[in-house]
């Protein structure tokens, strides 16, 4: 009898993880579909699920109308660019307040996490009157650095509950058996550590990827990412949906595909710390 | 050769004092456990031995050298530490053999040396495992495998067995000692049981608050306790201590008795009177708890089984040769 309340459970629990996966899913499913159909088609009520005409008009047109490629490898430059350089220095800073913290360690922390708190906007003005002046404006390198300060604070709040879950045990294990800082550094904690700096270094780039509040504000076309690759298709003409569609399914598939292929880190790296 | 000399050692952490000044001498080959309560400073003595701390002063001698100011690498011991602290991404294997690997032993070499490490702790069929593979009792036998590999002057082991279920702590232990003597070096372990104390030591160091109260084989601690704390804190059941008049008239401000060193008598005359207020029967022993009026709650023990019962009166003769007195100050009174 247990048994058979178990396994009831067990649907029922199976049935709702699809669904909430689904309705997750949904959305892009959804753009997916919408950028095969025709424009008509694309706001049609009611709307059809499967059947209509397939079409893949909107992605020549799209990519007629605008240079995927130009944006695209924006994207990349300012996604990776950013994150590098993050990375860089987050690692020494993590490093330093996880393995030999001070009484100040966790104010210093908590203040980085509240410059997160601040809605951007409220230095837009500022910002952009500053990118302004030293002509940064529609430039990658302006872009890699407000992407690379902004998320900084998350980039060292990640590493440093990494590198607190090393044990300081092993490290003073592997001093006891005669290794030097670097050679510590080289057999014992990097190989343990990279992991962590894996599925933060993910993160941070889908992070930076689909960051759209200072790409859309700091760029036009130069340094333009994917992000302002999609809005260009929502305001000027009105709403083309099924181009929008087409435009926003190419802007996200290169991260989706990383994303496909990295989920295991990924997940490990949003749970972890939260059970040991 | 492994002889450590420790000289006036010292180590504060900012304001706080934990070791107010130890001094102390292990010969070579010895087996020396400090022992103490939470917090008396042992742990961190060890790691001043280890060179993981740096002593606020005082020096600790390795074979008549100084080595207070050489890092923990170049002292040329080994530890085993309370977590184990395996390398979790090596081998049962790269975990032993890491430490020759740092010292650029040549490879045959280190492969014999571990395979002899392995067999000598029955680790052979896992040494190609991963730490995760392992139950707690393997892990303690690699970490303890990478500590003998190394052939050190001596052995550091911090609480190595407090994480291992009773039975296999027993197990342990013996395994330890047994190996300890095989191979001769020197060591120095440090736990809070007492019992893991006077079953593996040649000497133990009971510490207290920072202080070495009292350096001797378990013997000697146990007959010949220095103060109150020592003659508290060595024996299980604890020793019983009696203050007030009867103490007096032994000459001291308190006595103590050992509750095996207390012969009980139903419904007897002479003695210490009381009612028996728990009776634990093991079998083998009987601890009475007797709650003996003014002079408080006594612990007694009986070899083998004694039917008595909570409520039964009972008297408590303590042996005459084996009461210990102890002075205004808890040192120890000897005739």
């Amino acid at each position: 009898m247990a048994r058979m309340v178990t396994t009831r459970n067990k649907v029922i629990s199976t049935a709702a993880a699809w669904l909430a996966g689904f309705l997750i899913f949904f959305p892009i499913l959804w753009m997916v579909l919408a950028s095969f159909k025709t424009e008509l088609e694309a706001f049609a009520i009611p709307p059809s699920f499967l059947f209509f005409h397939w079409t893949t008009e909107n992605y020549v047109t799209v990519q007629e109308r605008s240079d995927y490629l130009h944006h695209a490898l924006n994207s990349i430059i300012i996604a990776g660019g950013s994150t590098l350089i993050a990375m860089l220095i987050a690692i020494p800073a993590a490093w330093s307040m996880a393995f030999s913290p001070t009484k100040r360690t966790k104010d210093v922390l908590l203040w980085m996490l509240s410059t997160k708190m601040m809605p951007p906007v409220g230095v837009l003005v500022p910002i952009y009157l500053i990118f302004r002046t030293v002509g940064l404006l529609d430039t990658r390198s302006g872009l890699i650095f407000i992407l690379c300060l902004g998320n900084l604070p998350i980039v060292i709040w990640m590493l440093f509950t990494y590198f607190k879950e090393i044990p300081k045990d092993i490290l003073e294990a592997a001093r006891m058996d005669g290794a030097t800082i670097g050679r510590e550094l080289i057999y014992v904690l990097t190989p343990m550590a990279v992991p962590g700096l894996a599925s933060t270094l993910l993160l941070n780039l889908i992070l930076a990827w689909n960051e759209a509040f200072w790409t859309l504000n700091l760029s036009t076309l130069e340094a333009a990412p994917l992000t302002v690759f999609i809005a260009s298709y929502s305001s000027p003409e009105g709403l083309f949906w099924a181009k929008l569609s087409a435009a926003s399914t190419l802007a996200i598939a290169p991260i989706l595909v990383l994303g496909w292929f990295s989920q295991r880190q990924l997940v490990r790296g949003l749970t972890f710390g939260a059970v040991k | 050769m492994g002889r450590i000399t420790l000289q006036g050692v010292q180590k504060s952490f900012g304001p706080v004092h934990i070791i107010k000044g130890a001094d102390l001498e292990i010969t070579d080959g010895s087996f020396v456990v400090f022992v103490g309560p939470s917090g008396c400073g042992k742990t961190t003595l060890l790691r001043l031995i280890a060179g993981l701390e740096d002593v606020t002063g005082g020096a600790i001698l390795i074979d008549g050298r100084n080595v207070v100011d050489v890092p923990p690498a170049k002292r040329g011991l080994s530890m085993v530490f309370q977590s184990y602290a395996l390398y979790p991404h090596m081998s049962v294997r790269g975990n032993i053999a890491f430490g020759l690997k740092m010292a650029g032993v040549a490879k045959d070499e280190i492969n014999r040396k571990v395979e002899a490490a392995a067999a000598t702790l029955n680790l052979t069929p896992y040494l190609d495992r991963k730490p995760r593979e392992l139950s707690g009792g393997q892990r303690q036998r690699v970490a303890i495998g990478r500590a003998i590999v190394r052939e050190p002057k001596a052995f550091l082991f911090d609480e190595p067995l407090s994480n291992l279920d009773a039975a296999l702590r027993v197990q342990m232990r013996l395994e330890v000692t047994r190996l300890q003597k095989q191979l001769g070096t020197t060591a120095i372990y440090v736990t809070h049981d007492q019992v893991e104390a006077m079953t593996m030591a040649d000497k133990i160091v009971v510490l207290n608050g920072g202080k070495i109260e009292q350096y001797g084989s378990p013997l000697e601690l146990y007959e010949k306790p220095n103060n109150l704390f020592v003659a508290g804190f060595i024996g299980s059941p604890k020793m019983n201590f009696v203050t007030g008049e009867l103490a007096k008239q032994q000459g001291a401000t308190t006595i103590g008795v050992r509750p095996e060193h207390l012969k009980v008598e139903r419904d007897g005359q002479g003695g210490w009177q009381g009612t028996v207020a728990v009776a634990e029967h093991l079998g083998s022993d009987t601890f009475l708890y007797v709650d003996a009026a003014a002079l408080g709650m006594l612990t007694a023990r009986y070899v083998g089984e004694l039917d008595l019962h909570p409520g039964d009166k009972v008297s408590l003769i303590p042996d005459p040769a084996r009461i210990h007195r102890f002075d205004d100050s808890g040192k120890s009174i000897h005739a």
